[in-house]
């Protein structure tokens, strides 16, 4: 296959289509010259394949075959679907803002009796407002090429504030629920946690019942302050035919807590990306994810953790789990600037492979300039244990019981980094589902 | 009536290696069977194959427990039907908590005889019984499985589970390897108070000094894949004094 030509037609029909929704898509000014730079950013590289270093084990070009055209504002049929979606999937006592194909839908959401100092607006509403300080943490600039679609094409999402010394007790909980089958929608939300102040957030990405195949392209920017905590999960469980892009742009100012969870069961091809940095000294940053995989999923999560600053520290874990023809990818980089002196960074990666014909990819990449720092890594790929399985057979667990048993203990080790009991429970249940439908 | 646990010419092999010759072995309801032999002779072997570990072929004869053959039943089916072995090493399960492996094992035992699942209280009840007996603090179980056990605690895991799961055949594989005399006294205490008329044990050793804490009814020497001598308790003091290597020579 010709590389070249094949770039110009996914190119060409993305260009068709930012030049017919450019003009209809929010804000004007700023905003939409910001948008058409964005574009050019990702025209100049084209869909991300193997070539470039950071996406080669995700080749876009070769499996994001079809561009689908935007997804359309959903009208009362689309949003009673997603309402009906939405019931399974809740999370009790936190605060629920959805987007339905891109579409923050108030209908559907809890934006009444916001509690002191928590600002909700519609991504929508700032991109058309004008407003500049609110406007600066929307649009990021990134040469990643999806990302930088991200920017152009961004429709939907939610930009939340919270104010200086708010500890906010409720969780907040962005759900995106699919209901066009066969387009595409473009989301970004902000998350902006002032000094001393601590929020918990949860996304989650799913479909309404018998849509299939759809694209998620998500970009979710925090920003946490000075002296703050944000404890954030993710639990990606698109359908099977789904297509998610995200990216996530985190800056971490001094003697902050930032927790994230991440964990993939949905999809056919997913990539979620994280841009972090440390901007204040004194901080801890710990990412964690998991992936469960069967059938053709592909899920490539990579992770660029600028430890820009000295003083800091940051742990990953992840887990993969990979039946069939799964395949994971886990990338992590972690940049140590030559002035991050004392800086401490882990990370330890773990995939277990259920079948003969599951791929794990785990690169670990450590850049670090500064001569004072602890800094460690490790990867391991391997099957159950047999000698586990017998263990555990001998005392009357079948084969699936024992080897869900293991499986569950395996992930566990990642999704124990969730501090809420409630959510913990809830990402554990989403693992439990993974399993129980193994059958 | 029938044995509880009857082995018939059993010919077992390990990839092109035979390990047992033709063994034979009965053992009621009621008994203690104790099995001495070197190092080599297939005692550990039999213990895998009656609990059905994989990696074993086995190319002559049969197992039968309660008359019904073991061989195509899977290690699971086995052991709701009532055969525990208590493994020489006990693994560590790292992310599994003892007491959700004890439950979770318990209820898959009951679910596959049919019987209800044990609600969470009364498991509870169960479990806290047989810990006080067992002198087992109930912080153990809270722990991973076996994970930062010492060995002691290992053995005791092992005797605590077959308490809670109350099976009807107790293979006991090389349970003094590793430990203390105050340990094996603690393990053996706990073995002994599992004897009944329902059930039997076969206790797998190397050497005597287990079977002054857990005395057998009968003893068997095995030697290169054969049980070569049967007899009293008295055999294994025989033994102490002159050596398995008499019976070495008469298995060749």
């Amino acid at each position: 296959m010709n590389v070249a030509v094949a770039k110009t037609n996914n190119v060409q029909a993305l260009g068709d289509i930012f030049a017919v929704a450019r003009d209809q898509l929010p804000g004007k000014g700023a905003v939409a010259d910001a948008r058409q730079k964005a574009f050019e950013t990702f025209q100049r590289i084209g869909l991300p394949h193997r070539r470039l270093e950071d996406w080669k084990y995700t080749d876009l070009r070769a499996s994001m075959r079809d561009i689908a055209p935007l997804s359309a504002a959903p009208d009362q049929a689309a949003l009673t679907c997603a309402g009906d979606a939405l019931e399974s999937h809740a999370v009790e006592g936190a605060r629920q803002l959805v987007l339905v194909d891109g579409v923050f839908a108030p209908q559907l959401s809890n934006v009444a009796k916001l509690e002191k100092g928590l600002t909700i607006r519609a991504l929508r509403d700032v991109l058309e407002s004008g407003d500049k300080a609110a406007l600066a943490n929307v649009m990021t600039t990134s040469a990643d090429p999806m990302a930088a679609l991200n920017t152009a094409m961004m429709t939907g999402g939610v930009v939340i504030e919270l104010a200086d010394g708010i500890e906010l007790a409720q969780p907040l909980h962005i759900v995106h629920v699919a209901s066009a089958k066969g387009t595409a929608s473009f989301t970004r939300s902000v998350l902006k946690l002032g000094n001393k102040a601590s929020a918990t957030l949860i996304e989650r990405f799913v479909a309404a019942e018998g849509v299939d195949e759809y694209q998620v392209h998500n970009a979710t920017v925090f920003m946490v302050g000075d002296h703050a905590r944000l404890d954030h999960v993710r639990l990606m469980d698109d359908e099977r035919d789904a297509f998610n892009i995200s990216t996530a742009f985190v800056t971490v100012g001094s003697h902050s807590h930032f927790n994230t969870f991440n964990m993939t069961t949905g999809g056919a091809v997913s990539r979620y990306q994280g841009f972090i940095a440390c901007a204040g000294e004194h901080s801890h940053i710990a990412t964690n994810g998991v992936n469960l995989l069967n059938g053709t999923q592909h899920a490539d999560t990579t992770l660029f953790l600028d430890h820009a600053v000295p003083n800091c520290t940051s742990n990953e874990v992840f887990r993969a789990v990979l039946d069939d023809r799964g395949h994971s990818v886990f990338q992590g980089r972690i940049i140590v600037q030559p002035d991050a002196q004392k800086t401490a960074a882990k990370m330890m990666t773990r995939a277990l492979l259920l079948s003969d014909e599951a791929e794990a990819d785990n690169k670990p990449e450590l850049e670090i300039f500064a001569d004072d720092v602890t800094c460690g890594h490790g990867a391991t790929t391997g099957a159950l244990d047999e000698s586990l399985l017998f263990y555990l057979r001998a005392r009357g667990l079948s084969e699936k019981e024992a080897q869900a048993l293991l499986i569950a203990a395996f992930v566990g080790e990642a999704i124990e980094s969730i501090v809420s009991d409630d959510l913990r429970e809830a990402a554990m249940a989403t693992a439990e589902r993974w399993l129980a439908a193994r059958g | 009536m029938t044995a509880l646990l009857q082995v018939k010419g059993l010919k077992v092999q390990v990839e092109d290696n035979e390990i047992l010759h033709g063994l034979d072995l009965t053992v009621n309801a009621g008994e203690v069977h104790a099995i001495m032999g070197p190092n080599g002779s297939g005692k550990s072997t039999l213990s895998h194959v009656i609990a059905g570990k994989p990696g074993y072929e086995v190319t002559a004869g049969e197992i039968l427990f309660r008359g019904e053959d073991l061989m195509d039943m899977a290690p699971d089916v086995r052991a709701a039907k009532g055969v525990f072995l208590a493994f020489q090493y006990p693994v560590e399960i790292p992310g599994v908590t003892t007491m959700n492996f004890l439950r979770t094992a318990l209820n898959a035992q009951r679910k596959a005889r049919g019987e209800a699942e044990l609600l969470v209280p009364d498991f509870l009840k169960k479990v806290r019984e047989v810990t006080a007996a067992l002198n087992i603090p109930m912080d153990m179980m809270k722990r991973g499985v076996n994970v930062g056990f010492s060995g002691g605690e290992k053995k005791r895991n092992e005797v605590l589970q077959m308490a809670l799961f109350q099976p009807s055949l107790c293979i006991l594989d090389e349970m003094d390897s590793g430990l203390d005399i105050d340990a094996l006294r603690v393990a053996a205490d706990g073995v002994n108070a599992l004897r009944s008329n329902e059930r039997a044990m076969v206790v797998i050793t190397h050497y005597q000094r287990l079977l002054n804490y857990i005395v057998p009814d009968f003893v068997h020497v095995m030697s290169k894949g054969r049980v070569v001598k049967s007899g009293g308790k008295e055999l294994a003091l025989e033994l102490e004094k002159s050596g398995y290597a008499q019976f070495e020579d008469r298995a060749a």
